[in-house]
């Protein structure tokens, strides 16, 4: 079983055995409680069902343990949690106008929808076969974003703060939230031109909005704070001890740094550039490990990562090489400190306003809001620190949403499910999970892409020669990765290979689907504009 | 076709529940000296792989024959051979001689699994795809999901990925059999079925009906004209076939003939272990096996198969249609399974096959005989482990059946194509008109029943004095579904043109 299915074994025994005041001291196990206290709750709930299959799955000291009523139990209760993700994608599916095309079930933007969440690969085999409980958190937030759309903006709030409590892995989407309900709820009115009416501020919406979050937090961090125990909680929710990526890396844009790094490393070695003897010794020989020293590029701290990601989001520096698609530029100019450039100001990029800004100054009501958030999620996985590879499912899952309304959402949407997707196969690495992953992956592509595409079968294909020639070439790096590579002689000289590859090609698939996303943000007009026109 | 993405996606389904329940165990797993049907396949590939043609059906010292024997048609024995190769290619343990015995590792369950799937994909759902599309007379997206349904069906995924057999060989060939005929394709399709036969003697349950339509298309051409001709030809492709598949063991007579008695074990006696035929459900009330000598029962089971399939038979030949082919396929598997001798449990899934076939013609009927099928085996499945996957598989199946057919709404008299035979029966008892009704509360207690059986079977032990209580019970419970079933279908065949005449008279 994965090591996940250790990690909520032992959480269910922490809260099932210890009195609070343990739970985020406990360390018997290497896989500690790192979750805020809200998860920790509901493993304590669960650990009262789990009694009766059995007792022994609940001793802290019982290690690794696994009999087949404790699977059982666990699938079970993953099963069971996602009544709540079924019931949010059924508020969704209610909220989400998309095209009308077809008469038939099968083809109503709804239909489709539902398809794509529920059977949506990635949240399948990271609940269902790897073991997490990410279906009913999704769930958590389908619906908070569901009420949103339906105007009962409390309601959505107060989901999204319990949510934030159950798994702070949505704070990547927080801004999002924040300054949607500050733009849309508690400034009541806008001016004709859609600008903001600043008379119209509400401050009774902002303090029961503020009342809503400070409650649940209360209810969730309160007991700790009674405790004395709130540095010990933050400092296991948020280790910045680990590396830049994790030994496998997450398919993002310091995949590609660190990939870059390599390829640099080797030229400057071949054409006697740099010393060998000055080369830090893990990053050639063992491939990936979790301490990567970087060889010619700057290292990266986890504070030039949360600027990346916090420059990506709030976009406050937007230089025009950014435009240019010159990633290795742009990155240099978002990883250098920025103290050297000269101050931010949004005049310098004429006729650009950044995926924030476009929510404050452009409101394109809930919709403008998804795509903010789907951006939100998107940056922080591109630039985060120590990103896991299924944080991706953070920005495809509302995604999804968007795909069926806009055919340029829908072809970035196809994309970023497609290589996200492919890039969490490393997660199952056994034979027998082999077929069962192609399979479902195939499933889901093959529904998404026909689906979509028989969707907006009367605009521009979904995919320009590039595009498909990419997404076609993910069939011959899984021969290479899984059925021809473990059969060469590299395979006991650079194990690695497999998964540097499947990393960087995707990444490069999701920085394109990323910088895709961004570009549509800050150049589509609003809504109600093209709607008037 | 338009909608050929919905199409992979329902393969790819298909293969994903396949893939998914052979994760879980197989028979004998485990269990020494023994094992199970998994063992035999292995067992057969070590036979095939180490020793000369000649000696695979001899008992020797190299050859136990009561140790897994082969006890199929040699194309089987040519399969396990290939299957061998790749063995040897991979792990030259899996299959050495004597040493191999009962070997058992993850590597190999994955090789062996994957056998059946590479099969599968290759014959059966190739077939079920294709004959989904050229159904007659129904939308795309109600072919669709017939395919859907079909590639569901539990009975055929619990036993060949849970249980372990290649049935999906001998049924795919079976249903090739099937197309070709019905497209007019007659000599293709009685190759594709003198394959199948070749494969599983069990594919004699629906030889008669294919002799039936192929003679009755014959007569239908004329005999003095183009039947003659197409008679030959046809006789030529058996021969030819059978004479191909049999080669070796054609050289000397003895060869044949213990092929033959492999083939037709004789003295196994009227029936094993516990099925849902008439035969072990009498059983309860009066020991026939121990009572009456083996020829006596061995005529009786002859006598009484031969009767109960006389009719289709006869009303196929006179009048030959595919329609009726597969109904007349269902009837004598049916016969076959009820009556004849040394049936086995797994016999079942030929009289599921031609009932899959008419799944969108009596939606209704057809689910509700698959779910019995499926549950008949239930002891079986029990045995190997695989409550779980039986229970998902046709929960699945029953949801997959009853959105894409809503089949609780086709009840009505003319949709079970009742019509015709309760207007016969009005003109003696003009107050029958309560048939539809009574069906549809047959299926309710026969759902329930089965439930409810299931749920005793799996919470409570049997009590001492009867351990087998409730197998028995699951046996007797189906056969009497079976015999119901029986009854149906021959109305239906039987009654058939009845209908069409009377339309015409009508018009």
């Amino acid at each position: 079983h994965s090591t996940d299915f250790e990690v909520h074994r032992n959480w269910l025994a922490i809260t099932h055995s210890l009195p609070i005041s343990q739970w985020y001291y406990e360390a018997t196990s290497e896989w500690t409680l790192d979750y805020p206290p809200f998860f920790a709750w509901f493993e304590y709930i669960l650990s009262h069902v789990a009694k009766y299959f059995d007792q022994e799955m609940l001793n802290v000291h019982n290690l690794n343990y696994s009999s087949s009523r404790t699977l059982l139990f666990q699938r079970f209760s993953v099963i069971f949690m996602d009544v709540l993700f079924v019931y949010a994608v059924r508020e969704c599916c209610k909220c989400i106008d998309g095209k009308k095309v077809g008469k038939e079930l099968t083809e109503k933007p709804k239909f489709i929808l539902s398809v794509l969440l529920l059977w949506n690969f990635g949240l399948l085999i990271v609940d269902h076969i790897h073991f997490q409980y990410n279906g009913f958190l999704f769930g958590l937030m389908l619906l908070s974003i569901a009420r949103l759309f339906q105007k009962r903006h409390m309601e959505g709030a107060f989901l999204f703060a319990v949510l934030l409590h159950f798994k702070h892995i949505y704070l990547y989407v927080a801004p999002a939230y924040g300054v949607y309900l500050l733009r849309s709820y508690c400034f009541t009115a806008n001016k004709p031109d859609g600008s903001i009416r600043w008379k119209s501020f509400s401050f009774v919406r902002l303090i029961s909005l503020g009342l809503v979050v400070f409650l649940v937090s209360a209810l969730s961090l309160g007991p700790f704070l009674a405790l004395n125990q709130l540095p010990q909680v933050f400092s296991r929710l948020f280790p910045f001890k680990r590396g830049l990526c994790h030994a496998y890396w997450a398919p993002n844009f310091w995949a590609l740094y660190n990939a870059l790094d390599k390829v640099l490393s080797v030229i400057g070695l071949k054409l006697k550039f740099l010393d060998p003897n000055n080369i830090p010794k893990a990053s050639m020989t063992s491939g990936l490990v979790q301490q990567f020293q970087h060889t010619v590029l700057p290292s990266v701290t986890p504070l030039a990562t949360l600027i990346c990601t916090l420059i990506a989001i709030l976009s406050l520096v937007l230089s025009p090489r950014l435009e240019c698609g010159s990633a290795i530029s742009a990155h240099r100019n978002l990883c250098l400190p920025w103290s050297s450039d000269s101050p931010p100001s949004a005049s310098r990029v004429p006729g650009i306003q950044p995926s924030i800004f476009c929510l404050w100054f452009k409101p394109q009501g809930p919709r403008g809001f998804l795509r903010c958030l789907t951006l939100c999620a998107l940056s922080s996985f591109m630039f985060g620190w120590h990103v896991h590879e299924k944080a991706i499912l953070l920005a495809i899952l509302p995604m999804s949403l968007l795909s069926v309304g806009k055919a340029g959402d829908a072809s970035i949407f196809l994309i970023l499910t497609t290589t996200g997707h492919y890039s969490l196969f490393p997660l199952l690495f056994t034979a027998p999970e082999l077929p069962i992953k192609i399979l479902l992956m195939l499933l889901f592509t093959i529904y998404s892409i026909s689906s979509l595409k028989t969707l907006f079968r009367k605009e521009k294909p979904l995919f320009n020669w590039m595009e498909t020639f990419y997404l076609l070439g993910l069939g011959p790096l899984e021969v290479c990765c899984e059925f021809v590579f473990p059969f060469t002689s590299w395979k006991v000289k650079y194990p690695f290979i497999p998964l540097l590859l499947t990393s960087v090609y995707c990444a490069v698939g999701i920085t394109y689907a990323w910088f895709k996303l961004y570009v549509s943000v800050l150049i589509d007009p609003p809504i109600g504009k093209t709607k008037k026109q | 076709m338009e909608k050929w993405y919905l199409m992979t996606v329902v393969v790819l389904i298909g293969l994903t529940v396949r893939w998914t329940v052979s994760l879980n165990s197989y028979s004998g797993a485990g269990k020494p000296p023994m094992f199970g049907d998994y063992e035999a396949q292995r067992h057969w590939q070590e036979i095939t792989f180490n020793l000369p043609v000649k000696q695979w059906y001899f008992n020797s010292s190299d050859n136990n024959l009561q140790y897994w024997g082969l006890d199929y048609p040699p194309p089987t024995a040519y399969h396990s051979l290939l299957c061998a190769y790749v063995a040897k290619f991979i792990n030259p343990d899996w299959i050495a001689l004597h040493t191999s015995r009962g070997y058992e590792s993850q590597a190999h369950k994955l090789f062996m699994r994957t056998t059946v799937l590479i099969a599968d994909l290759l014959i059966y759902i190739p077939a079920v795809v294709l004959y989904c599309c050229c159904l007659k007379e129904i939308s795309t997206k109600k072919k669709i999901a017939n395919a859907l349904c079909i590639l569901l069906y539990p009975g055929l995924i619990l036993i060949d990925y849970g249980h372990f057999q290649y049935n999906s060989v001998s049924l795919g060939f079976a249903l090739w059999g099937v197309l070709g005929i019905s497209c007019d394709c007659d000599l293709l399709g009685s190759l594709a079925f003198c394959l199948a036969i070749n494969y599983k003697q069990m594919e004699l349950y629906h030889a008669l009906p294919f002799f039936c339509f192929l003679l009755g298309k014959c007569f239908k051409k004329g005999l003095k004209g183009k039947g003659f001709v197409l008679l030959v030809k046809l006789a030529c492709i058996v021969v030819a076939s059978f004479v191909l598949c049999w080669l070796p063991f054609f050289t000397e007579r003895e060869q044949t003939l213990q092929v033959l008695r492999r083939l037709f074990p004789v003295d196994r006696g009227l029936f094993e272990d516990k099925v849902a035929n008439i035969w072990c459900s009498f059983n309860v009330f009066l020991k026939i096996k121990d009572i009456l000598p083996r020829h006596i029962q061995l005529i009786m089971s002859f006598c009484f198969t031969f009767l109960s399939l006389l009719p289709a038979c006869i009303k196929l030949i006179l009048q030959p249609s595919s329609k009726g082919f597969k109904f007349t396929l269902v009837s004598c598997a049916l016969s076959f399974f009820l009556f004849s001798f040394q049936v086995h449990e797994k016999s079942i899934l030929l009289v599921s096959l031609p009932v899959c076939l008419v799944l969108s013609e009596i939606p209704f009927m057809s689910t509700w005989f698959l779910l019995v099928s499926t549950f008949s085996m239930l002891p079986l499945l029990l045995k190997d482990e695989l409550l779980m996957p039986s229970v998902v598989t046709t929960m699945a199946f029953f949801i997959a059946c009853v959105t894409s057919f809503s089949i609780f709404e086709k009840t009505s008299e003319e949709e079970l194509q009742l019509k015709s035979f309760s207007i016969s029966v009005r003109k003696y008892l003009p107050c029958f008109t309560f048939l539809s009704r009574i069906i549809q509360y047959l299926f309710l207690i026969s759902v329930i029943t089965m439930v409810l059986l299931t749920l005793m079977t799996v919470t409570l032990g049997p009590p001492q004095k009867l351990p087998d209580l409730f197998s028995v019970l699951v046996c007797f419970v189906s056969c009497l579904n079976f015999l119901f079933f029986l009854v149906y279908f021959n109305i239906i065949i039987v009654w058939d043109s009845k209908s069409g005449r009377n339309q015409k008279k009508i018009s």
